[in-house]
This record gives C-alpha cells, sequence and structure tokens, in this order.
C-alpha cells in the first residue's frame, strides 16, 4: 500500500471523520508510521508526496458526470490545481457513506459533507505551512495546489508540505470557503471521463478481462415468472468453446471461453418452461382495466380545500390520459463478472447501489460481507435499471461453479425482456370552471406501484411516492388527487424521474386543454396561477428565451410545461413542426432552476439529456406485454431517438445561491407535456396516450 | 475452431475461434480491445462500429471469417489524438460514454470521405449509432469543428 497519511495509531485514534460520522475503515501497515508519504485525513481525498491529489467519488458514474461535479466540490475546497486531480470510483465500501445513486441526490444530498472533505485536507495543509512560517494560520489560504500567505506574498506547494501536514490532526469542523472565493464550483470543469471514454480506455463493467477468465449467458423463460421443468445440456456442450451449463434461479446459464460461444451454446440448449398462470396476461387488458378503473372514484391521496367540488353553474371539462410501460435500455446492457478467490469473492459491478448490490453478493455466495469486495466500474447509462441487483446475485451463482473469474453478460433482447419496468398508468383529470376561473381540480392517477410490489404488505395503502408531481402547483381553489393501484406481474422499476414522467404529463397536457376552454394563454395562465418562487422564476425564464408569443412558420405549433422534481424546477418550451402527418420536435427551450450550480457545463448536459430521453419515450417508447412475454426485445421496436431527430436544445439556468437541487431526472418530466402542448397548439387535438400517434 | 490471422490496427493478430464468430466478439474476447462495445447485436444501434478498409462497419454483424486480409481499425487504433477525438473532448462529449467508440469511428469513417460534410451527410452518417445519454448535438460540434480545421 503505497502512500499513507498516518500512522496505524493515529488512524484507529480517528474514528470519527469531518462531516456526517463517517468511519475509518481501512488500517494501514504500522511500517508506515515512520515517514507518512501521503495526506489521507478521510476516504475521499488524498494529496501525495508528489502533490497529486486523488479524489474518490463515492456515487456511481453512469454519465450524469459525478465523476467531475463531486471532484470539484472536494477540489475546490481543498484548493488544488485541477491539472492534478484525479477521481477515482470508489469500491462498495461503507466508510464512503451513502453510495447509492439515484433520486438526483449525488450533489445535493452531499454538497455540505464533501466540502468538508476538502477543507479537511485543506486545513492540514494550511497549518502545516503556519508552523513552517511561524505565522498564524487563520491568514492563509490554499489555492492551485499550493498554501500561500497574503502578507508575505510566500507560498508553499502541498508537496512541500505533505509530509508535515499528515501529522496535523483532522479537524473536525474546518471552516469552509466563502462562495465567492469558489476556483471550480460554479465553473464548467471539463469532463475527467471524457478522454477515456472516446479512446476506448475507459472500462466498463464488460470490459473487465481477467487471467483465465470465462463468458457466461443466461437462457431465460420468455413469460415473467415462469419455472424451469427441465433442459438438455448435451447439445450445448457440443458447441466448441462451451465449457459447462449451470442451472441458477433465474434459468440457465451457459459459460464458455468466449462470449459468442456461449450465445451459440444457449442458442443450442434445450429448455422446457412451465408457463404458469402468467402466460394470459397482456398489456392490452391491464390498460383496459385501468381505463375502467379511471372511470371510477379512487383513493382519495391529496386534498387541498375542499377537494373536487363542481359549483352550480360550472362548466366540467375533463379528458384521460393513457401511458405505456417502458424499458430504461441503457447502452451497456446488464453484466458482472465475479471471481471466487482465497476464500473471498470479488465483483466487478456497473452498479447504482454498491453496498447493496455486495450485500447481495455476499448473500448469494454464502459470504460475509467482509469476505467480498466490489468494485464500481463504469455504467454505460443506468437510468434506474442498476438500481437492481439482479445480474449481480446472477454472475455470483454462476461464478460459485468455477475458481476462476466468470464475467456474465446480458443480450439486448435479456435486457429489453427482463427490466424492471417503468409501470403504466391512466390518468383522469377533471376541472370544474366558470367564466375565466379554474374552480376545482381533480387528478385521479390509476397505476402500478413499484412500491407494493416489493412490499405486498403495503397493498391496499396510498402510495405516497408514486404521487410525485401530481399535486398541482397552482393556486387552484381547491384539489383532489385520488389513486388507485392495480397489481401486474410485471417487476417494476424506478425510471429516470420515476411516477413524475407520468402524473405532470397527463396534469400538464390537460391545464392546456382546460386553458383553451377558457381561452386563456396557456403561459400566462401558468403565471397567473402559479406562487412566486422557483418554478415561476423557471417559467418566466423559458418563455423570454423562447420568445413566446412570436410567430411561428405555417404548420408549427409551441407548448410549454414546468414541474418541480428531485429538489429542482424546470420549464420547458417546445416548438414542433407537423408536415403530412409527421411530427418533428423542432427546437426545446429548458429553463432550470437547480439552486447552486455546480458545473452549468454538467447542468445543460442533464437536460440536453433528459430532452432526449423523454422525447424517445414520446415518440416511441412502449412496451407491450402479450402472452406474459415482452414483445420489443431490441432497438427496432424500441427505438430511442436518432441523431437526425435531435431538436434545437437550449438551456438556460436560473442563478440562484441556494442549496443545489437535482439534475439528473428534473429535466424529464416536462419534455412530453410540452410537446403535447405544443401538438394541441399546431393541430387542436390532445395527445391521449403515449407514444404519439398520427 | 480455426485460426485466423487479422490486420487490426495495423498489426498482425492471429486467433483460434469458430469461423462464424462476430468480430466483434473477437475484438472483445481474444484480443482485449474492449473499446468497441456490444449495444444490440443485430446493427441496430452502431455501439460496435469499426473502419473495415475505411468504411464503417458494424463488427456484430461481420463474421471473422470475412475481414480476413483486410484493414480493421478500431478506436484504439486511432492513437488517442485523432483529430475526431480532441474535438470530442474539446466538446465534452461524452456522457456515460458507451456508445462513444461508435460515435468516434462513424466519425472518423465520414470526415475521412467527406472532409466538408453538409449537414445532410453528417445527419446520415450518423444516424447509425445511438446515443441513449442524447449527446447528439455535441457530436454534431464535434464534427463540425474538425471540418473548420
Ligand atoms: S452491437 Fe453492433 S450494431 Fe449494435
Ligand atoms: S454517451 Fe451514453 S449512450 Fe452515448
Amino acid at each position: 500500500m503505497e502512500g499513507q497519511g498516518l500512522n496505524r495509531r493515529e488512524l484507529l485514534n480517528l474514528s470519527l471523520l469531518v462531516g456526517g460520522g463517517l468511519v475509518l475503515g481501512r488500517v494501514w501497515p504500522s511500517g508506515a508510521a515512520e515517514a507518512p508519504t501521503a495526506l489521507q485525513p478521510n476516504p475521499f481525498v488524498r494529496v501525495g508526496a508528489d502533490g497529486r491529489v486523488t479524489i474518490w467519488v463515492n456515487k456511481s458514474e453512469m454519465g450524469q458526470g459525478v465523476l467531475t461535479g463531486l471532484a470539484q466540490i472536494i477540489a475546490d475546497e481543498l484548493g488544488a490545481d485541477w491539472s492534478q486531480v484525479e477521481a477515482v470510483q470508489a469500491d462498495a465500501d461503507p466508510k464512503f457513506g451513502n453510495q447509492n445513486t439515484g433520486g438526483s441526490t449525488a450533489v445535493r444530498t452531499q454538497f455540505e459533507e464533501l466540502r468538508q472533505a476538502g477543507a479537511a485536507a485543506r486545513e492540514m495543509l494550511v497549518r502545516a505551512a503556519a508552523q513552517r512560517w511561524g505565522v498564524p494560520a487563520e491568514r492563509l489560504f490554499a489555492k492551485g495546489g499550493k498554501v500561500h500567505d497574503p502578507k508575505t506574498g510566500a507560498s508553499l506547494a502541498f508537496m512541500e508540505l505533505v509530509a508535515e501536514a499528515a501529522r496535523v490532526p483532522v479537524p473536525q469542523n474546518p471552516p469552509l470557503k466563502s462562495p465567492k472565493d469558489f476556483d471550480f464550483i460554479g465553473k464548467p470543469m471539463p469532463r475527467l471521463d471524457a478522454r477515456g471514454k472516446v479512446t476506448g480506455k475507459a472500462v466498463f463493467g464488460s470490459d473487465v478481462r481477467l487471467a483465465g477468465m470465462l463468458y457466461a449467458v443466461v437462457a431465460r423463460p420468455e413469460v415473467f415468472g415462469a419455472k424451469l421443468v427441465s433442459f438438455d445440456e448435451k447439445p450445448a456442450l457440443q458447441v466448441e468453446g462451451v465449457v459447462k451449463v449451470v442451472p441458477v434461479s433465474s434459468g440457465v446459464a451457459v459459460v464458455a471461453r468466449d462470449t459468442w460461444a456461449a450465445l451459440k451454446g444457449r442458442a443450442a440448449l434445450k429448455v422446457v418452461w412451465e408457463p404458469g398462470e402468467n402466460a394470459s396476461f397482456s398489456t392490452k387488458a391491464l390498460l383496459g382495466a385501468m381505463e375502467e378503473a379511471a372511470a371510477k372514484p379512487g383513493k382519495e391521496a391529496l386534498r387541498h380545500g375542499q377537494g373536487f367540488v363542481l359549483p352550480a353553474g360550472a362548466r366540467r371539462v375533463e379528458a384521460r390520459f393513457s401511458l405505456p410501460f417502458l424499458a430504461h435500455a441503457p447502452m451497456e446492457p446488464q453484466n458482472a463478472t465475479a471471481w471466487f478467490h482465497d476464500g473471498g469473492l470479488e465483483v466487478w459491478a456497473p452498479t447504482q447501489v454498491p453496498m447493496p448490490a455486495r450485500q447481495e453478493a455476499a448473500r448469494v455466495a454464502g459470504l460475509p460481507v467482509e469476505k467480498v469486495t466490489l468494485h464500481v466500474p463504469f455504467l454505460g447509462g443506468g437510468f434506474g435499471r442498476r438500481l437492481a441487483s439482479d445480474f449481480v446475485a446472477e454472475a455470483v451463482e454462476v461464478a460459485r461453479h468455477f475458481t476462476v473469474p466468470v464475467q456474465l453478460l446480458w443480450t439486448r433482447e435479456d435486457d429489453m425482456t427482463h427490466d424492471f419496468y417503468r409501470p403504466p398508468s391512466v390518468h383522469q383529470l377533471e376541472a370544474a370552471v366558470a367564466g375565466k376561473q379554474i374552480l376545482s381540480w381533480r387528478h385521479h392517477q390509476v397505476t402500478c406501484s413499484i412500491g407494493q410490489q416489493r412490499n405486498p404488505a403495503r397493498a391496499g395503502q396510498v402510495d405516497r411516492a408514486a404521487l410525485e408531481g401530481a399535486e398541482p402547483p397552482y393556486a387552484f381553489p381547491s384539489w383532489l388527487v385520488e389513486q388507485t393501484l392495480l397489481p401486474v406481474p410485471v417487476p417494476l422499476g424506478a425510471w429516470r424521474s420515476v411516477y413524475a414522467s407520468q402524473n405532470p404529463f397527463a396534469s400538464e397536457h390537460f391545464f392546456d386543454l382546460v386553458a383553451r376552454e377558457l381561452g386563456e394563454d396557456p403561459l400566462q395562465l401558468r403565471r397567473k396561477l402559479l406562487p412566486e418562487g422557483p418554478l415561476k422564476a423557471a417559467l418566466r425564464l423559458a418563455g423570454e428565451k423562447a420568445g413566446w408569443g412570436t410567430a411561428l412558420p405555417a404548420g408549427w405549433g409551441r407548448g410549454v410545461a414546468c414541474c418541480s422534481s428531485f429538489g429542482s424546477h424546470v420549464a420547458e418550451v417546445a416548438e414542433v413542426s407537423l408536415h403530412k402527418g409527421k411530427l418533428k420536435v423542432e427546437r426545446v427551450v429548458v429553463a432550470v432552476h437547480c439552486g447552486r450550480v455546480i458545473n452549468p457545463r454538467l447542468v445543460e448536459q442533464q437536460m440536453v439529456s433528459a430532452v432526449v430521453f423523454g422525447l424517445s419515450a414520446f415518440l416511441r417508447g412502449r412496451i407491450t406485454v402479450e402472452g406474459g412475454k415482452v414483445l420489443e426485445t431490441n432497438f427496432d421496436r424500441y427505438e430511442p431517438l436518432r441523431f437526425s431527430e435531435m431538436p434545437k436544445v437550449e438551456v438556460y439556468t436560473v442563478p440562484s445561491e441556494e442549496p443545489p437541487g437535482g439534475v439528473g431526472e428534473p429535466g424529464v418530466p416536462p419534455l412530453a407535456p410540452a410537446v403535447a402542448n405544443a401538438v394541441l397548439a399546431a393541430t387542436g387535438k390532445a395527445v391521449h396516450r403515449l407514444p404519439w400517434e398520427a | 475452431m480455426a485460426k485466423f490471422t487479422l490486420d487490426v490496427n495495423g498489426e498482425k493478430r492471429t486467433v483460434e475461434v469458430a469461423a462464424d464468430t462476430p468480430l466483434l466478439w473477437v475484438l472483445r474476447d481474444h484480443l482485449q480491445l474492449t473499446g468497441t462495445k456490444y449495444g444490440c447485436g443485430v446493427g441496430l444501434c452502431g455501439s460496435c462500429t469499426v473502419l473495415v478498409n475505411g468504411e464503417a462497419e458494424r463488427s456484430c454483424s461481420l463474421p471473422v471469417s470475412q475481414v480476413v486480409g483486410k484493414n480493421i481499425l478500431t478506436v484504439e487504433g486511432l492513437g488517442g489524438h485523432h483529430p475526431v477525438q480532441e474535438a470530442f473532448v474539446a466538446e465534452d462529449v461524452p456522457q456515460c460514454g458507451y456508445c462513444q467508440s461508435g460515435q468516434v469511428m462513424q466519425a472518423v469513417a465520414l470526415l475521412s470521405a467527406k472532409p466538408k460534410p453538409t449537414a445532410e451527410q453528417i445527419a446520415a452518417a450518423m444516424g447509425d449509432v445511438l446515443c441513449r445519454c442524447g449527446t447528439y448535438d455535441r457530436i454534431a460540434r464535434a464534427i463540425a469543428r474538425v471540418a473548420r480545421r
């Protein structure tokens, strides 16, 4: 173990870390006691004897830019020279705190804690310099990888201070920089992972290559929940390169010397499945049942004032909207590599949940969790799919039959037909209107509960998590949100923005139908009904930048929608053209209020990415189940947006010094309703179901 | 199994694989050239794009027996500082990055055939490579950056 900052005794004394009570988990060899060669006050940052800064990023990099964004926060408080910073993905380890990467939380839940981690190292360097110069530490500051004394103009590079700094006690509450002194926070620092990703050097889960490694694929049942009856391994074993066939909980694994042999072996394998009761399940029947349920009252979930009332003389406006199952389809299919050796297990898993994945690996292996090491390579997309650890468990189940490493790879077909899908939903919306007023509002959400599928004991209750984005942000005198949940045998999971990908579609699109009924401009009506605050600021900015109200070419339409989710507030204006029934989204203006921005480039990337993700779903996203099987098996029938369909996207940020909000997901919810509203403006017709059909 | 000698990134490489093995798995599993990615296996996504005699091809759909004697160029063979790679870095194109080798190789093929491509030519060529993260606008900027030089 090279380069450690503290000797063993010091480490053991430092049971508590800065900010949030993280416990130091690593004990270094005591031989290092004489000459500490690096400064490492906590698991997140190390300053090496050569002055290089290593930052451990505790959230999984799946495209959202945490490797860069979180490193910026720590490096800023440290006063690092950015060119000396290296960010590495942390292994699964409780010493890194909560590593779960979801809910757009990487920055917003750890901003202060990560600042403190960097500040602790900086304070130690500053105190070492103060000792060296014999001046008060208070007047010194760190910047550009050096400690400076403004009074004398002297400076010392970190590398000259590391050995002494490592002997300074770790400060418990290091002072944080004033935001006006930020060097990296708020700046468009280029992505640290860019070069590796365009040269083929970046290692994704499926790129792990180890000596003697074998490759596995699993034959799975097509029908959800079907049971394995029997299999004949002989034809598979006859395929050259196939080494072994092993049954696993999810099916039958074929293990071979390369992926191609494994795939051919799987094709040759003869498996008999008992389809079971789900063989009669179809999305058509489910959506029919949802439509029926939507027509009836649901369970009261949220209410303001008297709920929904239709006073005498008021008119009723109503509409129903239907949304499909969706797959995540990250570009890299699921995979994991597992290797039993030296009495333990080593796993490489592109996971959004390193610790739960490690625990799951330990459970399947029958090992205590301390005997399991889990590395997190790059994730080729996540979008919520990698919150599940099914593929990790499967890899471990296969690898336990071997002493060499085994890489389990899912094919695209496996990935698309065995996802944890975004649930479908039907929404019944009603408004009571009189004159130019909206008097009351009702939203009945009919969907399937992700939470209750995991925990059936909660069936019958309202699923609060499913209400994300259902509460009207507008000052309606009274409103009611109802919910009806139907059970479903299809595995469900969180899909980028979760239920906020559904509820605001229905309510924000319906809002425009109501505005038309009232003869009001949809943007002005929103501004009238939104309280002052971040969402309204975003809406105003989006309208301004989009040139709301200016003329558009014939056949075009413009629509707006806005939504608060995951701690941020986003308004989007879409411009669409329709020629001979062909819909093209020409331009999308995004305005986001996400509190303090850590990296404006990353915010912009996430907003653009959310537009593409939302638009892919709007135009073509649909998973159909028939006879208990998914019909869309590859990118031909589940085709994300392509290059030529890319709208012009502009992103604007409302300046703010409030604590950071999320950015990975909040751009998704307003996209679909903004586009639907633009279609409505162009054609006069509402979009009652997704994906869009001419 | 049979022996095949391939010309990959200017080097002769011999592998012993089944004759129907797609080039993709030869590169990834036998030559440890994992820059070339698997995304769909059936020619729909372009993640596996490599250049064969200068043309962009989907290595998932190309049996090894068909590429013997041809020049195969993978993302690793660009050397790391190819103008297209530099432009992708300058525009901060990658997000998750999984599609990026395919995007880079497709762009290299396009720009070597048409150093000043029109918007239509760019759209036609790049349409073959999916990006689930939606990096298309920056890819377009990176291509324009190279074309301007
Ligand atoms: S993996 Fe070859 S085109 Fe998708
Ligand atoms: S960068 Fe993630 S798929 Fe393109």
